[in-house]
Parts: C-alpha cells; sequence; structure tokens
C-alpha cells in the first residue's frame, strides 16, 4: 500500500480564480474567462478514506489487532503466495464455511501482510444497511457485492478484490457437508473476470469448516430477521452468546492455485453463458480437488 | 445562436445567464422565470412567466431561438410542496418541450438540468451509477417522482425529434457561493446532521462546473444523457472536518418520523431523499461527460474545500452578495432607449 507522502506545506490554497479579475469587481461576477486547467482542484483530504470507504489507517489498525488472532489462534500458513500478481487486477475466490466465516478476514490479513496490496472484500450489501457495523466494515475494505463494483476494482483500478463464488450457501451448510463446495452461483465471478480483462486466482482453505461447525439452521429465524440463515453452532453450545463471537482454534491451511486467464477480449457487452458456466465448472472442480488434497495430507484439524 | 434558458430568478441562475452572455456564439439570450433575475444582467432579455411556462410556445415562436436550455426544475423539495413542484417540473418541462417540438419550431438543442436524484439512494446500489444504470427502487419522494416524470418526456422528446440535440446533465449535490442546496443550508450551521453509525460516500459538483457544464452543451453537440460530478467520493464526517462543523447524530431507526418535528421546527434542512443520501450515500460515474471532453474544474474534495472557503469568507464580512433589485423601465432603458450608446469592439 502505497502510504500517502506527506505533502509539503503549499501556500495558501487560491481562492477561485474569479479573486484574480478586477478588484472592484463583486463575488458574483462570472469566473470568465477562464485559464485552462488540465487537473481538476483536488482540494486537500483530511482522510485518507478512498472512494471504496476503505482507510489504510483504519486497516492497519484492524492488522495490528487481527494478527494475534492470524498467527496465534489460526496459525494460518500459506502456500503458493506467488501465484497472486504483484501488481494490477486480480479476482481472488475461495471456499467460503463456517457459520459465520473466519476466512474472509484470514485471506484478507494474510494476503495484505504478504504481499503488501490492499484486498477489496466483496460481500453481501446487507452490511451496508447496518450502522457502526457497516462504516467499519466498509472502512476495512469491505465492498458491496454489485458487478459494477467488481468490475471497477478490478478493471479500472487494478485491485485485489476478493469474492466468494459460493455466497452464503458457503458458510451456511451443515457441518456434515464440510469442505463439499456449494454451487458457484451462475458463474458470475468469471463473467467479471473476462469482463475486466483480469485473471481469476483460487485459493482453497481447510480450517475454516471447524472454526464454527453448524449443526443446525433455523429458516423461520432467518426470516424475521431478514438475514440468509441463522446457525446453531458447536461454539454456542459450548460458549453461549459467547460463542457467536468466538471461532474455535483449528489450524488454517491456505493454498493459492495458479491463475487462470480467460482468453476472450474484455469489455463485452455479454459472454457466451455456456463458456461462462464451463470455466466456472472448471474452476470449482480444480478447487475441490484441491481441498481433497489438502485433507488427505492434514493430520489433526487443530495442529494441521 | 439564439438561446432561451429558464431558471433565472436565482443568484445561481443569473450567474449562468452571465456565462451565457460571455459566450460570443449566444447572440440573443432570452430568460425565463417566474422570479426576476437576481444580477444584473448585460442582454439578456428577461421575460417574466407563470410556474408552468404555459406562455413558451408563443416565446419560442415569437423569438425563433434554437437552443433551449431549461435549468428550471425543482430538485430541492424544501423549495416547493408537492403539487407546486409537479406543476413546475412536470408540466413546466412538458409545455417546453411541447413549444420546442412544435411544428416549425426552430429550436435544434435542448439542454435539461436535471439531478442525479434520479438514481435514488439504497444499500443495493452500485458504489458508482452510470448514466445507464436504472435505479434499485422505485421512488417515493415527489421530487424524486417528478425528475422521473421528466425523463420520460425528454426521452420521448428525443427520440421523436432526431433533428433536436437532447442533451440530459444529471449534477451530483452541487455546492458553491451562491447555488442554495439542502446540503449547503445544512454545512452553512453550527452543527450538522448525520445519522447514526452512518458515514456515507459524499460526490459534490462545485457549481462553477455546473455552470461549465451547461455551456459546454450549449456550445457542443453533445446529445444524450451525462453524470455530472466532481470526480472521487468523501465520507460525509470528512465533509464536515472540512467545513469545520460538529455533527450530531440521528437516530438510524424511524429516521424520517425523528427528523419531521426537527425540519418542523427548522432545525433541520434536509428533505427525506437526502437522509437516504446521509445514510447510504451515492456516486456516480462521471467519465462520460469527461469522454465527450468535458473538464472538470474541482474534484468532490476539492468542491468541499472551495465551499469551506467561501463560508470563511462569508463569516468574515457577511453576505457579499451585490444588492441589485430587477426593475423593467430600466433594464428597457438600458437595452433599447435610443440614447443608450453600445460600445462596439474595436476593429
Amino acid at each position: 500500500m502505497p502510504d500517502r507522502a506527506p505533502e509539503a506545506p503549499s501556500s495558501p490554497v487560491e481562492l477561485h480564480p474569479r479573486a484574480d479579475s478586477e478588484p472592484t469587481s463583486s463575488r458574483a461576477l462570472v469566473p470568465l474567462p477562464r485559464e485552462e486547467r488540465e487537473e481538476p482542484d483536488a482540494g486537500e483530504r483530511l482522510s485518507d478514506v478512498d472512494s471504496w470507504g476503505r482507510s489504510e489507517r483504519v486497516r492497519s489498525l484492524v492488522r495490528r489487532i487481527y494478527d494475534p488472532v492470524y498467527r496465534n489462534w489460526f496459525r494460518a500458513q500459506w502456500e503458493g503466495l506467488e501465484n497472486i500478481p504483484r501488481t494490477g487486477g486480480a479476482l481472488l475466490i475461495a471456499n467460503h464455511a463456517g457459520a459465520i466465516p473466519n476466512d474472509a478476514p484470514v485471506i484478507m490479513h494474510g494476503v495484505e501482510k504478504e504481499l503488501g496490496r490492499p484486498v477489496y472484500g466483496l460481500a453481501d450489501n446487507l452490511f451496508r444497511a447496518m450502522p457502526v457495523v457497516g462504516t467499519l466494515w466498509s472502512r476495512g475494505g469491505g465492498v458491496a457485492a454489485h458487478p459494477d463494483n467488481a468490475y471497477r476494482l478490478l478493471h479500472d483500478d487494478g485491485q485485489l478484490a476478493l469474492v466468494f463464488p459460493e455466497g452464503t450457501k458457503g458458510p451456511g451448510k451443515h457441518y456434515r457437508d464440510r469442505y463439499r463446495l456449494r454451487r458457484f452461483g451462475r458463474g458470475g465471478f468469471v463473467a467479471i473476470a473476462m469482463r475486466a480483462g483480469v485473471p481469476v486466482v483460487p485459493i482453497t482453505v481447510v480450517g475454516s469448516e471447524e472454526t464454527m461447525p453448524l449443526l443446525y439452521k433455523s429458516a423461520r429465524g432467518a426470516k424475521l430477521l431478514n438475514v440468509p440463515y441463522v446457525p446453531v453452532t458447536v461454539n454456542m453450545l459450548l460458549l453461549g452468546p459467547l460463542g457467536i463471537v468466538t471461532p474455535l482454534p483449528a489450524k488454517f491451511r491456505l493454498r493459492v492455485l495458479p491463475p487462470v486467464h480467460f482468453d476472450v477480449p474484455p469489455d463485452q457487452e455479454r459472454y457466451s453463458r455456456s463458456r461462462v458456466m464451463e470455466e466456472a465448472e472448471r474452476i470449482r472442480e480444480d478447487m475441490q480437488e484441491s481441498l481433497y488434497d489438502m485433507l488427505r495430507e492434514r493430520r489433526s484439524v487443530w495442529f494441521g | 445562436m439564439r438561446v432561451l434558458v429558464t431558471g433565472l430568478g436565482t443568484f445561481w441562475g443569473s450567474k449562468l445567464a452571465q456565462a451565457l452572455e460571455a459566450l460570443d456564439e449566444a447572440e440573443v439570450i432570452i430568460g425565463v422565470d417566474t422570479r426576476e433575475p437576481r444580477l444584473p444582467l448585460e442582454r439578456t432579455e428577461f421575460v417574466k412567466a407563470d410556474s408552468s411556462f404555459s406562455i413558451l410556445n408563443r416565446i419560442v415562436r415569437a423569438t425563433q431561438v434554437d437552443t433551449i436550455l431549461h435549468t428550471h426544475l425543482i430538485v430541492d423539495s424544501t423549495q416547493m410542496r408537492g403539487r407546486a413542484m409537479h406543476e413546475t417540473n412536470v408540466i413546466g418541462t412538458m409545455n417546453i418541450l411541447a413549444a420546442a417540438g412544435a411544428a416549425g419550431s426552430p429550436v435544434r438543442k435542448v439542454v435539461v438540468k436535471s439531478s442525479t436524484l434520479v438514481y435514488g439512494s439504497t444499500y443495493q446500489d452500485p458504489y458508482f451509477f452510470r448514466e445507464d444504470m436504472r435505479r434499485v427502487r422505485t421512488p417515493r419522494s415527489p421530487v424524486e417522482r417528478s425528475l422521473a416524470e421528466v425523463a420520460s418526456y425528454v426521452r420521448d422528446f428525443a427520440e421523436d425529434n432526431p433533428h433536436v440535440v437532447v442533451t440530459k446533465l444529471r449534477f451530483s449535490n452541487v455546492l458553491g457561493d451562491d447555488i442554495d442546496t439542502p446540503f449547503s443550508r445544512a454545512l452553512r450551521r453550527p452543527v450538522v446532521p448525520e445519522i447514526f453509525g452512518f458515514d456515507p460516500r459524499m460526490q459534490f459538483t462545485h457549481e462553477d462546473d455546473v455552470i461549465g457544464a451547461l455551456c459546454y452543451a450549449v456550445q457542443e453537440e453533445v446529445p444524450g444523457v451525462y453524470n455530472v460530478a466532481g470526480d472521487g467520493t468523501l465520507p460525509w464526517s470528512e465533509v464536515c472536518a472540512i467545513v469545520g462543523k460538529r455533527r450530531f447524530s440521528l437516530a438510524p431507526v424511524m429516521t424520517d418520523l425523528a427528523a419531521r418535528p426537527l425540519r418542523a421546527a427548522g432545525l433541520l434542512d434536509l428533505p427525506s431523499e437526502a437522509l437516504e443520501v446521509l445514510r447510504y450515500g451515492r456516486g456516480v460515474d462521471n467519465s462520460r461527460y469527461k469522454r465527450a471532453g468535458f473538464k472538470y474544474r474541482y474534484t468532490s474534495a476539492g468542491t468541499v474545500h472551495a465551499f469551506a472557503q467561501s463560508l470563511r469568507l462569508e463569516n468574515t464580512i457577511g453576505n457579499a452578495r451585490p444588492v441589485y433589485r430587477y426593475e423593467r423601465d430600466v433594464e428597457d432603458f438600458f437595452r433599447h432607449s435610443a440614447a443608450v450608446v453600445h460600445e462596439t469592439e474595436a476593429p
């Protein structure tokens, strides 16, 4: 993340150019003729919140608080980090699990720490409607998952964006279905990457399922609270209400698969649906295979 | 070029007319409004109209204008009640377009000033609306509904009159020395409202850019719909910090209900559609007008800074607007009396 260079104390920002018209002129005179100015007057910022609502200052504070959790609680371990591009846009995708998923913060924290690049986490726009939580989420790099937001981040801004193609079906699945990937939506993430002309970088995560095993879902409660699902987890049974926010200390292993490039021209109005579905399905199969592979190597849920 | 411009009755609108007067191409400028101009105008001929512009047809035929610049759309619902706003926005636009599209009409260009209010503000929105994106929820406030109706009239007009260049500019929240908007009024107060727990992304346009964008559309051929907004967004808390104001919180639930008594007591300037912006913010993509060749003079943050500076000046010297009263006899004398020697440019 490029640090904001402290700007040299500039001369007081000039008032509108109309100030240089005749001295007798009133404020209301029209600022014409005007000089050709190439760059618009940008003023000076008092915060480092970008157009997406992310603040590097908040983010680094969050990283400082989260780092002990990342290192000592989850003991996250990466392989294949070199597969994430150091520059330019890339769409990171991962499997999503654990009733209140911990994989998103672990991936965002890990990539930002190891690569020094910001990651924008695309998530359900539900967060945006929540007071306080929504603001913190946004400052911490959360962006509402809208196809156009993803396109802009990847194409116009050349950033890393993280999405979970399973959506809420991933963390909302029963513990008995662990590490079995759900449907990848309608493959929208592939179409976005194609349109933005960026690679998809799949990440498979082992450990997140066991941080918060989901035993039961209440459909009625979900309807009542207007959320995708209301889980009953092992954590809640062990710790009561504290279990909502306390994940179990499962060992996290993360594997970055080679980036998938699509051989199609960017910025098309529409991409062949069958092609999109086919690519999405192939990526899903590769990720599923990688997950099984990682599980074969895993000796212990808690120690890896 | 013979230009007819609506909406001169504010300081801002009169500034626009002054800007038009500075354009060499504009040989004749006719201003139409329900209110009188607020600044001395050199050569603009002012005609007082009723709120729905029913005399416009006659004016257009009589003056043979080829360009209509329609800026008299009410986008600030605190200025006018629902019915009057409907009359001004919908019926007014209808009459203007009817005049412009009448058989044998000389009009070849119509420029309409609208607002990004047409996109609404919900949590499901994209962070930057493009011109071709639809709003997520159907409009609820009267002002948004009337703007949506205006939009459909303008669209139909453009379709029915392919020989007319129709430009529609959607401006985001405007700030500046002279323009009066709910947000500029809110930021002028000692304490500024926010909604508890929300710090939305805000985007602003400077009034000079508004005038520049409208003049650009008059001068150039830019058919279509364009967003006009400064680059980038900044959080509301920062906007208040730049202007140097404290904030007070409105409750995040039942905000509009809580706001009603405050509004009635004259303590809150923001109508409900502006409160929605204070909750979820709104951003629009301004690149289309840039690609059409328009150059902005301020970014969003630059606009807020310029506004903060003008507020500081205002706090020191008070309202520096020149006192001017439109007097028809005097204006007629200056324009049409044989006694007045008109300065001609030296060859």
